[in-house]
């Protein structure tokens, strides 16, 4: 493990109206590492990945990776830190007109002027890798299964093989069995490409499957980090509320807010 | 006191709050115009939607126009007949056409047709994440969804309203020669005498603008949609509605500008 992490963040806030949904995260994320953010609904960990793509500006904090905080660079400078993160979004976000080839050649075409005929060889490839025939890329996205979405947003997240990649709650609507399926191909895609991965779920067996370390984010703020082994007998009362799913502890439900 | 205060107070606030819209709008629409101007180009993106402005959205203005250009005539007939003025009726066909029926029509037939289909296409891309992947995809949404459309909506629209104006003149002949009993080579001739350059230009130029507009409101409405499907269907709403008033709007702006003396 090197000294500096890859990716280092420092009091990153962020608030929507009166709401302060980041309240002062800090959190460290070292090279080639999988780290998975648990919390609840509306704890702020999709903000938090927004944040580091660049799509949601915080009010104040740093992002800082390899050693440059992304937040003061030059818009073409982040253009080129965006180039080197691929993100599989929670319900795909596929692009539905274009055929599949065309959603996981998507970032190839935009930035490395390929050719359209390479480029939809090199997607055919890539869905060999997620377990999909080349056939699948002649097919538009409302004509897949949930699964197979899941599966192209991934070949469309590695695609320009990422230095870091994001998962947002990449099992979510999945049943038990494809959702082990989608984090085996996560774990062997980050480990292949050698990428420092940042996965939020609420998914326990998920974040145990992908995760190298874990942290949760609690009203705003990270109460606890550690290796994702020891989730569930973690020592952290809210952390042990969260992962055994217990209705009483320090996490009340908030009905309404 | 206060209470007396409450209405003027609500005014400004209705006041500064449709300020604030006006200025989001006009940011949103130079930061369009400008990726216009900057590579990278999406050509097959900007094709695609010229042939939806232009190709796909030819019958629909073609009929308004024939049906516009004999209504028309039929009207103007039954006033002008009193007074013994029906050699006027080309002339009048003519100017209403190109100067006003085509470009306004066309445009708001366009905004029902294209711009509500946009706001619902980038409302639905914005609450499926589908723009946010954009960004994390290396490619500026304004650049690849936006500017394209912009560019078409100007374009196409001009367009498609000379095709109008043809088929808008050549539904008053119909009227004109088949019902009314006007000489064919006379009513055309009229119409050619009376017709200027500069109200072909004036009904391109209109046409431009309001392209632009349908192309915006479809856009902006899209692009800034919140609220999973009811605020798909309140974008696409909102698009078609303040279009045609900003079609209505410029319309009037446009006709001072080239027409008033």
């Amino acid at each position: 493990m090197s000294a500096r992490p890859k990716i280092r963040i420092r009091g990153l806030v962020k608030q929507f109206g009166g709401k302060r949904v980041l309240d002062g995260i800090d959190l460290d994320v070292p090279e080639a590492t999988s780290m998975v953010v648990i919390g609840g609904s509306g704890s702020g960990k999709s903000v938090l990945v927004k944040c580091i793509l660049g799509i949601i500006e915080p009010d104040s904090g740093s992002i800082e990776i390899d050693g440059r905080d992304v937040l003061r660079l030059e818009p073409q400078e982040q253009e080129a830190v965006r180039g080197e993160i691929g993100m599989l979004f929670q319900n795909g976000a596929l692009f539905d007109s274009l055929p599949v080839w065309e959603n996981v050649a998507f970032g190839l075409l935009a930035r490395h002027s390929v050719s359209r005929d390479q480029a939809r060889a090199r997607a055919a490839e890539i869905l060999s890798e997620v377990g999909l025939a080349a056939s699948v890329g002649e097919l538009y996205p409302a004509e897949l299964s949930g699964g197979m979405q899941k599966r192209v947003g991934l070949a469309r997240a590695i695609a320009a093989k990422p230095a870091m990649l994001f998962f947002d709650e990449p099992t979510t609507g999945l049943d038990p069995i494809m959702g082990a399926v989608i984090d085996g191909l996560i774990t062997q895609c980050v480990k292949g490409l050698g990428s420092t991965a940042i996965a939020i779920t609420h998914d326990m067996a998920s974040a145990r499957r992908i995760g190298d370390q874990a942290a949760m984010l609690y009203k705003g703020r990270i109460v606890w980090q550690g290796e994702a082994k020891h989730l569930m007998e973690s020592g952290n009362a809210l952390v042990d509320q969260f992962t055994h799913g217990r209705r009483e502890g320090p996490i009340q439900m908030e009905l309404r807010r | 006191m206060t209470d007396l205060l409450a209405p003027v107070a609500l005014t400004g606030r209705g006041f500064l709050f449709a300020l604030s819209i006006a200025g989001s709008i006009a940011i949103f629409g130079a930061q369009g115009i400008s990726h216009i101007f900057r590579p990278p180009f999406y050509a097959r993106l900007f094709v695609r939607s010229f042939v939806e402005f232009a190709y796909f959205s030819l019958p629909v203005v073609a009929m308004t126009a024939v049906f516009s250009g004999m209504v028309i005539a039929l009207q103007s007939y039954a006033g002008f007949a009193k007074y013994g003025a029906t050699s006027a009726i080309a002339n009048i066909v003519v100017i209403s056409v190109v100067r006003e029926l085509a470009p306004v029509l066309a445009g708001l037939m366009v905004a029902g047709r294209v711009g509500a289909a946009m706001a619902a296409e980038l409302g639905t891309m914005r609450v499926t994440d589908q723009i946010d992947a954009l960004t994390t995809l290396s490619t500026n949404p304004m650049k690849y969804l936006v500017a394209p459309r912009l560019l078409a909506g100007t374009l196409a629209l001009p367009l498609l309203v000379l095709v109008a104006d043809t088929l808008g003149v050549m539904g008053g002949w119909i009227v004109g020669t088949a019902k009314l009993g006007f000489n064919s080579h006379v009513y055309l001739q009229n119409t050619f005498d009376f017709l200027q350059t500069m109200d072909v230009v004036v009904s391109v130029v209109k046409a431009g603008v309001f392209g632009f507009l349908v192309a915006l409101m479809g856009c902006y409405h899209g692009y800034n949609s919140r609220g999973g499907a009811v605020g798909v269907g309140a974008a696409t709403t909102n698009a078609v509605v303040s279009a045609s008033i900003l079609i209505l709007a410029f319309d009037y702006v446009l006709t001072e500008l080239f027409f008033a003396r």
